[in-house]
């Protein structure tokens, strides 16, 4: 694989994370009125967080160089 | 929307864009581009076999569904997709991806003749044309409709008539920067990060749903035992929300309309045959089955709760809607002319339901987390729409320019003419995008187009993967016969409470189905039917192909590869294993 995916998902997921979580804390409560008055802002926001903080370390031991060939036998042509 | 909102949004447009921005300079060779250099892991083609399919019919349609019809909507799910995906894997795929084909009509070139891959090839194209059309109107039509984006607009002085110019205009721009980079890579790429964002952006709103229903057996309180039952009612067309009985079903969607889609669509096999092995390419659907079985919780329950939560202000959808339902969020669907609610027969007030999954958005994400969902619903439109327009490049540019046009070219030619394909594909999307405003309920419709090109298609791949006796001549005259018999059967029947027309019925009507959707099912069914009883007559009658041309492409004329020495989780076999007791488990809590 040229580019491990989980690498630009890891990163958007971390940053949208981090701008929830800073509106969550900082911004208007009165807001959450609608969401039954959960911070749904401050909890999803830590969810994406960690879930791209995650895909982001994964997608990096997955670029290493001696990881990038995974064992998998499965390469081999179908038998005709 | 405010400033938090837009900056989510911009910042998935950024990544979107640079992600085919960064596999540019890898895009060198036509495999590059048609099939990402058959170089992807299993669980990325999963996701993007998906993903593929998450356009407009998906999160809008499943969400409208729901709403409609109730869990009962997951039968879409769980005797149809699943099973499909499951079968596709096993049995399929060795022969998809075996045989070296790089499209779908080209496997139906090898196993048959040039005429039945033309036949495919070319209603195919049209489909996805028309496909990624109706996800670009949908969306369009649905940002015009919530309002959301008037404000801004509004502010640098554009009225928001030019909004819906302006939405199709933007995804269509989009999806052809990133395809037109990156080829299927960067459309396999994105799906698997739309894929997340759908999730991330549409999972808050089962959750804070049911937690404000007091979870599954407070929504159960609230609505008539027919909502919450996928089984029980249907013995009979009579008793269940659908309108269907049970051998309509099983047959109709479960098999027939299903195995059509899952096994023969050259969109969502696309995405099996990039994968970089046969292993990865016969897990592709069954790590993909894994989410799907799980999907009716994400697009069809907020759907079923938008109808049960007490009724909104009127003020809360949009200063357009005057009056609002006595019960649920969704609001009454509006005569663009005229301005009041559109009426039925009866004189009862039409649901929108196409905007129960957009209402349940804006009834209960604050700003931030709308934003969030705003994005994941435009990522759901834009991967459906790169899906098809993926597909249809590749189906040009090798089924019907390279072998009707130009068949000598240079491989650098046949790039160029993948990147052009794209262009013009979007191109002519846009111009279905126009057309598709004619019609009133995507899905309907779309299970219209289905049944009568995808119900024949699955017979022409049953007999010619396993009955090597299958001829092309056999196969082309099936196909023909099979679309010619759904046609045939549209014309002469008419779901209740429906004038003649684009309904059926147009040129007499012989039998009246219960439902809309019962009428699909039969059409899909005889068209099956007819297809499987033609190919095998007209095979019988003519010259057997020859059986060393069919080695790879027939089950018993393959020799069974070799089982790869996998851990037990990777082995195909047992994903299905796994993936179909699920399905069974969750058919029988929900029955």
């Amino acid at each position: 694989m040229w580019m491990d995916i989980r690498l630009p998902i890891g990163i958007l997921f971390a940053i949208l994370g981090c701008i929830l979580v800073a509106y969550g804390l900082i911004g208007d409560h009165s807001i959450y009125r609608q969401s039954l008055g959960i911070n749904i802002n401050l909890i999803w926001g830590a969810g994406l967080l960690v879930f791209g903080l995650g895909m982001f370390l994964l997608g990096k031991r997955g670029m290493r160089p001696d990881t990038q060939n995974e064992p998998e036998p499965a390469a081999s042509s179908p038998d005709r | 929307m405010t400033g938090i909102d837009w900056l989510i949004l911009l910042l998935y447009f950024m990544f979107v864009l640079g992600i085919g921005v960064a596999l540019k300079g890898r895009t060198k060779t036509s495999t590059d581009f048609f099939l990402a250099g058959r170089a992807i892991p299993a669980w990325v083609c999963g996701l993007a076999f998906l993903s593929a399919n998450l356009g407009a019919q998906e999160v809008i349609g499943m969400g409208a569904s729901g709403a409609k019809y109730g869990i009962a909507t997951s039968h879409f799910y769980w005797i149809g997709a699943i099973p499909a995906m499951v079968f596709v894997g096993i049995f399929m795929m060795p022969f998809y991806y075996g045989s070296r084909a790089r499209s779908v009509p080209e496997y139906l070139r090898l196993r048959f003749d040039e005429k039945t891959r033309s036949l495919n090839a070319i209603s195919f194209a049209v489909m996805t044309i028309f496909s990624s059309g109706i996800s670009m109107y949908a969306m369009a039509k649905l940002i015009q409709t919530l309002h959301i984006f008037d404000a801004p607009f509004h502010s640098i002085g554009i009225s928001a008539q030019w909004i819906f110019h302006i939405g199709i205009l933007t995804s269509a721009v989009v999806v052809l920067v990133y395809i037109f980079l990156g080829g299927l890579t960067s459309a396999i790429y994105n799906e698997v990060l739309q894929f997340f964002l759908i999730v991330a952006g549409f999972l808050p709103l089962t959750w804070l749903g049911l937690k404000n229903l007091g979870g599954w057996t407070g929504l159960k309180a609230r609505l008539d035992p027919s909502f919450t039952h996928s089984w029980a009612g249907m013995a009979h067309a009579s008793t269940n929300r659908l309108g269907v009985d049970w051998f309509g079903l099983v047959m109709g969607l479960g098999f027939v309309l299903s195995f059509g889609y899952w096994c023969t669509d050259f969109l969502v096999v696309q995405r099996a045959m990039a994968a970089k092995s046969m292993g990865a390419a016969r897990r592709t659907p069954l790590i993909g089955a894994f989410p799907k079985m799980l999907f009716p919780f994400l697009v069809i329950v907020p759907g079923i709760i938008a109808v049960a939560l007490p009724a909104a202000p009127a003020t809360e959808i949009s200063g357009s809607v005057l009056r609002t339902p006595e019960r649920g969020i969704i609001p009454y669907k509006i005569d663009a002319t005229t301005g009041a609610p559109v009426i039925d027969k009866n004189g009862v007030p039409q649901l929108d339901y196409d905007l129960a999954i957009p209402s349940m958005l804006l009834h209960y994400f604050p700003s931030g987390m709308l934003g969030l969902g705003i994005t994941a619903l435009l990522a759901s439109f834009m991967s459906g729409m790169a899906g098809n327009v993926t597909a249809f490049n590749t189906v040009w540019t090798y089924d019907i320019y390279q072998s009707y046009l130009r068949p000598d070219a240079s491989d650098q030619h046949y790039l160029w003419m993948g990147r052009a394909a794209t262009v013009f594909g979007i191109a002519l999307s846009i111009g279905a995008a126009y057309m598709a405003n004619r019609f009133n309920n995507i899905m309907d419709m779309l299970q219209l187009v289905f049944a009568f090109v995808n119900a024949p298609l699955f017979a022409t791949f049953l007999l010619g993967m396993f009955w090597k006796r299958t001829s092309g001549h056999g196969a082309f005259s099936g196909l023909i016969a099979g679309t010619a018999a759904a046609v045939l059967h549209h014309a002469f029947t008419l779901p209740r409470a429906a004038g003649s027309g684009i309904k059926g019925g147009w040129l007499a009507v012989l039998h009246t189905y219960p439902s809309d959707m019962a009428q699909n099912f039969w059409t899909a069914i005889w068209a099956w039917s007819t297809c499987f009883l033609i190919t095998i007559i007209v095979s019988l009658l003519t010259k057997a192909p020859e059986e060393n041309k069919l080695v790879g492409l027939v089950y018993s004329l393959t020799a069974r590869a070799k089982e790869e020495s996998l851990a037990w989780y990777l082995k195909p076999a047992s994903l299905a294993i796994v993936v179909l007791a699920g399905t069974v488990l969750l058919n029988f809590i929900f029955w």
